[in-house]
């Protein structure tokens, strides 16, 4: 997905000269072509996340579309104030690229893992957050945001992240796709967690529950027309996310859910990583596992709301 | 071990007499002030001679039309000292003069900092400091990429110097070698707290500057021609960006307000504050 994203700069950049990019102090190679064929729009400038977003902002002003690239933790956390600023303030477009997205890098620790970047980036005006499930996903979404308008953050997974897209299908910024219908439960999900709903939606139809997965890659704006329209069918909902469960996917839908005042009550929990630093290292998919991030906790959780949605004893 | 002299511990002094276009500007800033009783006193009367030579003497633009892209683009990154380049922008036509009467006001357009968009003539919306460098960088970079003779001036703070952002865009304005970037530092010496030297030294400033890259020059920030002497100098080397150190003095113009922290930030001016401060820049 990464790497999808990179070539897609480069590509769009090769035809459009209102096309920078900027680098923090990423790994060597990166964006070789870009650099040897466009030397005068490439730039890697160190390790200064507050001053590549101010100049950033100094291109945008200008009228330049520029790509930032760093590891997501340190272009949400370390710089936030020339985003909410330079970025969000003058509202201007440039596109943040935030490497290692949730729990990828899970072997260097806590000072590395990007689990409140949304809930950091959510609270700013005209920031709008992407989140794409796979490669495929990423290499349509890129060409949109060349014009769209105001900054983007771009949540990057690993790479080599399982493809569970078409690469063909549709794709629009702020739209929400059902990947999957369904009447009795519905999982929300962002990002590469996709994969993860879809396989437990697979599992509880196994159960006799027909389960709808909502893939929402536009976290801000969120889609609530179709977050209600699907919400509406069913009396079970569960959003999944690689992020912590203040602030992320799970918050934004359950504001949307708590002011729908649906005249039938919803059960509805969010799966995510709780308010904790992770005090563990291994592998993303080891951590995800710890957090209960998994297909099957998924369709575990579905299952028992659904349990509890048939019984007349309950919260209601 | 080089330490810097007792005297420059001390609290400046400059005799410098102003001239009657820079007490003019300086009563307009108080009549301003007056009407939101608000406002940063003290810092804009320091740069008053910095902004003013920029404006009357150096800068390229065009009033009516202040995106003209030919222009010289001019960042006020100490925000706080907004109310000096409001009197300068209505001077010059940028917007009504009515609308200082407006300041702070809820019609208004002209806050306790200013904001692009909705300030003709204003590049960046500042007021956090430590910001402007960064965008001025981008733009000096912009203006070599389209090769264009537009030149950007920032104007910092001594206070802003403090922040670890003015030193990372040091660092990268010296590394683009951007001899279209002039920097210029209003160093009077005083932050909210207390002088310079006490919150957070930055001498020696001059030599820190050079180290970073660029081509320094210390001029006395209330001198018209000492300021426009520099400015008409740059870039004082080839192939470098170039900073001019303004020695001023924090409410420069009324005795009772230079050097005088009480002054820094007020929240209500009497009407007796505002006679004493408008007959004193009568004389």
């Amino acid at each position: 997905m990464r790497k999808a994203c990179l070539d897609s700069v480069y590509e769009l950049a090769k035809s459009d000269e209102r096309i920078f990019f900027i680098g923090s102090d990423l790994g060597i190679g990166t964006l070789k072509q870009f650099k040897q064929e466009m030397p005068e729009r490439f730039f890697m400038e160190g390790v200064s996340e507050a001053n590549v977003i101010g100049m950033a902002a100094g291109f945008a002003l200008e009228g330049k579309i520029v790509y930032a690239n760093t590891i997501a933790t340190f272009i949400t956390r370390r710089c936030f104030e020339q985003v909410a600023l330079d970025l969000c303030l003058h509202n201007l477009k440039v596109r943040l690229i935030g490497n290692g997205g949730g729990l990828v890098y899970a072997p260097l620790g806590p000072t590395h893992l990007a689990i409140e970047d949304i809930a950091i980036f959510r609270a700013l005006p005209h920031m709008t957050i992407l989140a794409p499930a796979d490669a495929n996903e990423m290499r349509r979404m890129m060409p949109l945001t060349v014009d769209h308008p105001g900054p983007i953050y771009i949540r990057l997974a690993k790479g080599g992240d399982p493809i569970v897209t078409n690469e063909n299908g549709p794709f629009q910024i702020g739209k929400a796709f059902l990947m999957r219908e369904g009447t009795d439960a519905l999982i929300v999900s962002c990002g590469v967690m996709l994969v993860r709903a879809l396989d437990a939606a697979d599992c509880l139809r196994a159960k006799g529950l027909n389960t709808a997965v909502l893939h929402m890659p536009t976290v801000k704006p969120l889609d609530t027309t179709a977050l209600l329209d699907s919400a509406d069918r069913v009396p079970v909902i569960v959003s999944v996310e690689e992020h912590t469960t203040i602030g992320g996917l799970g918050s934004a839908v359950a504001e949307v859910l708590a002011e729908a005042n649906f005249r039938k009550v919803k059960r509805f929990k969010r799966i995510g990583i709780p308010d904790a630093f992770p005090d563990q290292y291994g592998t993303q998919d080891s951590l995800m596992a710890r957090y209960s991030i998994s297909s099957e906790a998924i369709c575990r959780t579905v299952a028992e709301l659904a349990g509890e949605a048939e019984s007349p004893i309950g919260h209601s | 071990m080089r330490t810097a002299p007792t005297s420059i511990k001390t609290l400046p002094i400059n005799t410098t007499p102003l001239d009657q276009r820079s007490r003019q500007l300086r009563r307009q800033i108080v009549k301003t002030i007056k009407t939101a009783n608000r406002g940063h006193l003290g810092s804009a009367f320091s740069l008053v001679e910095i902004l003013r030579v920029l404006y009357d003497d150096v800068l390229k633009y065009d009033a009516s039309n202040p995106r003209w892209p030919g222009r010289d683009r001019c960042i006020l990154s100490k925000g706080h000292g907004c109310l000096a380049l409001y009197a300068l922008l209505a001077d010059k036509g940028f917007f009504p003069q009515g609308e200082l009467w407006k300041f702070c006001k809820s019609d208004g357009i002209l806050g306790g900092h200013p904001e692009f968009g909705k300030v003709p003539g204003v590049e960046a919306s500042t007021g956090s400091l430590g910001h402007g460098l960064s965008i001025g960088i981008g733009m000096a970079l912009n203006a070599r990429y389209e090769k264009s003779s537009s030149r950007v001036f920032v104007v910092t703070s001594d206070g802003e110097s403090n922040e670890g952002s003015v030193w990372e865009a040091a660092l990268c304005a010296g590394k683009h070698k951007l001899e279209n970037l002039i920097v210029l530092v209003d160093y009077n010496k005083q932050q909210s707290y207390g002088t310079t030297y006490e919150v957070l030294d930055l001498e020696p400033l001059t030599d820190k500057w050079r180290a970073f890259g660029f081509g320094v020059r210390e001029v006395d920030g209330h001198s018209m021609s000492e300021l426009l002497a520099a400015l008409r100098q740059t870039p004082f080397e080839p192939g470098k960006p170039s900073i001019i150190i303004c020695h001023t003095i924090k409410g420069k113009g009324v005795s009772f307000v230079e050097n005088n922290l009480n002054w820094h930030h007020k929240t209500k001016i009497s009407d007796e504050e505002e006679g004493l401060l408008l007959a004193e820049l009568e004389r």
